[in-house]
């Protein structure tokens, strides 16, 4: 392991002068933006967000458009974004195949994807630092056998064991299995890249252990558990928080793949994933079904990544990928 | 050589353990989910019926004997039948094989050729225009989910470009289909690589520039420097050959990751590959096709990270026993 610690003195040298970066609050400017618009998507979305939506189209007067109800609706597929060639000014950014506007799912779908980010990562969080503690407190044995395991199961992409798992769930369940996929995302998630915290707790824990103000509270005959929590976890926060920025990229651009692969959320619920994979038929006649979706997920990507990279960077841990 | 016959000894402990453990839970999938006997017999068939097939399958058999036979018939290529082709597994697998492996070979050729050079260069110059340059777009990359680079590329190149399948004119050599030898073959196989290479390349780029920037400070390579080593020398030579290891074992794990990207890229392209043969499985809940495709890369995937562990110990000398992973 010599090459780590060289690397992170190479990275502690070149790195410690560099003020607040750019990246950095860009990153966080974008994530924020994103969970403002994902947490107020009820507020923002102009029109119902699974329902095909009902416009009066332009230059249509009222009484045609009363009559066309009566008939059956007008079809509003695939209508393109407002300053497009036949945009309807109360539909911004167009509709999807099913009519729905695009808006208003988009910032749905941003709702979704975040909400399953967030507490997947929330639940890698939680298990990788209980078990990362235990290890890093205990030592020994308890030590070695948790870490072999987080080792063997860090061997194993996420996705794919993700894939797998989900296949499984759907192949059994089919489409009854679409009303607990958000929960099934989130615990796949979690439960497939625990590891990583598990490994950074355990390490931070390793370095603290020795330190005075742990003896210190020690002598004070504070119990384990206490000089864990109270002591230990907060000064190994910074490391942790770092990792859940980059936790969290990766965890929605794991649920949009799954989604897309048809194994995460469901056409009629769907997330930024979900929506991309359902552009795809008409993706030469009808382009920003995928485009309105995909952009707003890699905007989410890359500030969530410009905020882990820059925050890592600052906190001199070494580069992974 | 003898640490080697150790070293070789422990590796392939290792994996056979994964392989157990692979097994384990391939049987455990199968045995609560799968129920052969509903899917040969159907609804007509009585319940007395039913108990002789499932006496005659053996599975009324303890669970460990089932296992037993489930993981003899596994280690000697004997996958369960699919249900929805109604043919072995593996026949099915190995069909399909050698348009992933293509895909993936192209891919990795891309992806080396590329990520070593600009890696390094990132690594020595990090603060020239090019490197970042050539980092912004590698966080690009990495924040584009492969779908979207692969629809993109649809949308802009697939008019002159095919857009789906393998092409029509692949050379059957020994049975192995390939589009290699061919030029529709090759033209089909363009944009999907492309698609795939855009999202390992950063990955591996990232990776390459992080090793090199632990390497380079190192005093070693000051002395070679000074003695007047070119920069050619210094940084290729030299540095790569430190550099390089670690990439080579994450490289041997980023494995499984890149066959979860060419499941995604499979299906966009309608690729008839192993991933649109997986996703196939998904649809119609063919448990047992599931359950070979797991065997089936689990293998792939402890044998390439057990030969990659192997060529890691031969070139680097210091990793006389596991552990280091």
């Amino acid at each position: 392991m010599s090459s780590v610690t060289a690397k992170a003195k190479a990275t502690a040298k070149t790195t410690r002068t560099r003020p607040t970066s750019w990246a950095v609050r860009l990153g966080l400017f974008g994530f924020v933006l994103c969970l403002l618009a994902g947490v107020f998507a009820p507020l923002l979305s102009p029109h119902a967000p699974y329902e095909p939506a009902s416009v009066r189209p332009e230059g249509m007067s009222e009484e045609d458009f009363m009559l066309m109800q009566d008939l059956g609706g007008i079809d509003l597929a695939r209508k393109p974004p407002r300053w497009m060639d036949g945009g309807e000014s109360a539909l911004p950014l167009g509709t999807d195949e099913q009519a729905r506007d695009l808006l208003s799912v988009t910032l749905h779908g941003l709702c979704i994807s975040l909400f399953i980010g967030l507490l997947a990562v929330a639940l890698q969080l939680f298990i990788g630092t209980l078990i990362g503690l235990i290890a890093g407190w205990r030592g020994g044995w308890a030590d070695t056998i948790l870490m072999r395991i987080a080792d063997v199961q860090l061997s194993f992409s996420t996705l794919i064991v993700a894939i797998i798992a989900l296949a499984v769930y759907r192949a059994v369940l089919g489409d009854g299995g679409n009303t607990f996929a958000p929960v099934m995302l989130v615990v796949v998630i979690g439960l497939a890249e625990w590891p990583q915290f598990a490994r950074t707790v355990r390490a931070s824990v390793f370095a603290e252990k020795p330190k005075e103000y742990v003896q210190a509270a020690r002598v004070l005959g504070r119990s384990d558990t206490a000089i864990l929590l109270r002591h230990i976890l907060p000064n190994i926060a910074s490391p942790l928080f770092v990792l859940s920025a980059i936790q969290i990229a990766n965890a929605i651009m794991a649920e949009a793949a799954l989604s897309f692969l048809g194994l995460g959320m469901p056409p009629d619920r769907p997330s930024l994933g979900a929506l991309v994979k359902e552009g795809y038929g008409a993706l030469h006649s009808a382009p920003w079904i995928c485009l309105v979706p995909g952009l707003v997920l890699v905007f989410l990507a890359i500030s969530v990544n410009l905020l882990g990279d820059g925050l890592r960077d600052r906190l001199d841990q070494p580069s992974r990928c | 050589m003898r640490f080697l016959a150790t070293f070789f000894l422990h590796r392939a402990a290792q994996a056979l353990l994964v392989m157990f453990v692979i097994s384990l839970v391939a049987f455990g999938i199968k045995d609560f989910l799968g129920d052969p006997v509903r899917e040969m017999t159907g609804e007509a068939v009585s319940d007395v019926e039913r108990e002789r097939i499932r006496d005659e399958l053996g599975l009324n058999d303890p669970w460990l004997v089932q296992y037993g036979r489930f993981a003899g018939n596994a280690a000697r290529g004997k996958l369960p039948t699919s249900y929805f082709y109604k043919e072995p597994s593996l026949k099915k697998i190995l069909e399909k094989f050698p348009a992933t492996a293509e895909l993936v070979f192209v891919t990795a050729l891309f992806t080396i050729l590329f990520s070593i050079p600009l890696g390094l260069f990132c690594a020595v110059r990090p603060r020239s225009f090019l490197a970042r340059l050539v980092m912004g777009g590698s966080l690009l990359g990495i924040s584009i989910p492969v779908f979207l680079i692969a629809y993109a590329l649809l949308y802009a190149f697939a008019p002159p470009l095919p857009v789906i399948g393998r092409g029509e004119n692949l050379v059957n050599i020994l049975g192995w289909k390939t589009g290699l030898l061919t030029f529709d073959g090759l033209r089909h196989l363009l944009l999907p690589s492309l698609a795939l290479t855009a999202i390992m390349l950063p990955l591996f780029l990232r990776l390459v520039r992080g090793e090199m920037r632990g390497i380079i400070p190192r005093d070693y390579l000051r002395t070679a420097r000074a003695k007047g080593v070119g920069p050619g020398r210094l940084w290729f030579v030299h540095a790569l050959r430190n550099g390089l290891l670690p990439v080579i074992t994450v490289g041997g794990v980023q494995l499984g990751t890149l066959l979860a990207y060419t499941l995604i890229t499979e299906t966009v392209f309608q690729w008839g590959g192993l991933g649109s043969l997986f996703m196939t499985a998904v649809d119609h809940g063919d448990i047992n096709l599931i359950v070979s495709y797991l065997v089936f890369t689990g293998f792939v995937f402890v044998a390439v990270n057990t030969v990659v562990d192997l060529l890691y110990a031969m070139v680097n000398p210091q990793v006389r026993t596991g552990g280091m992973a």
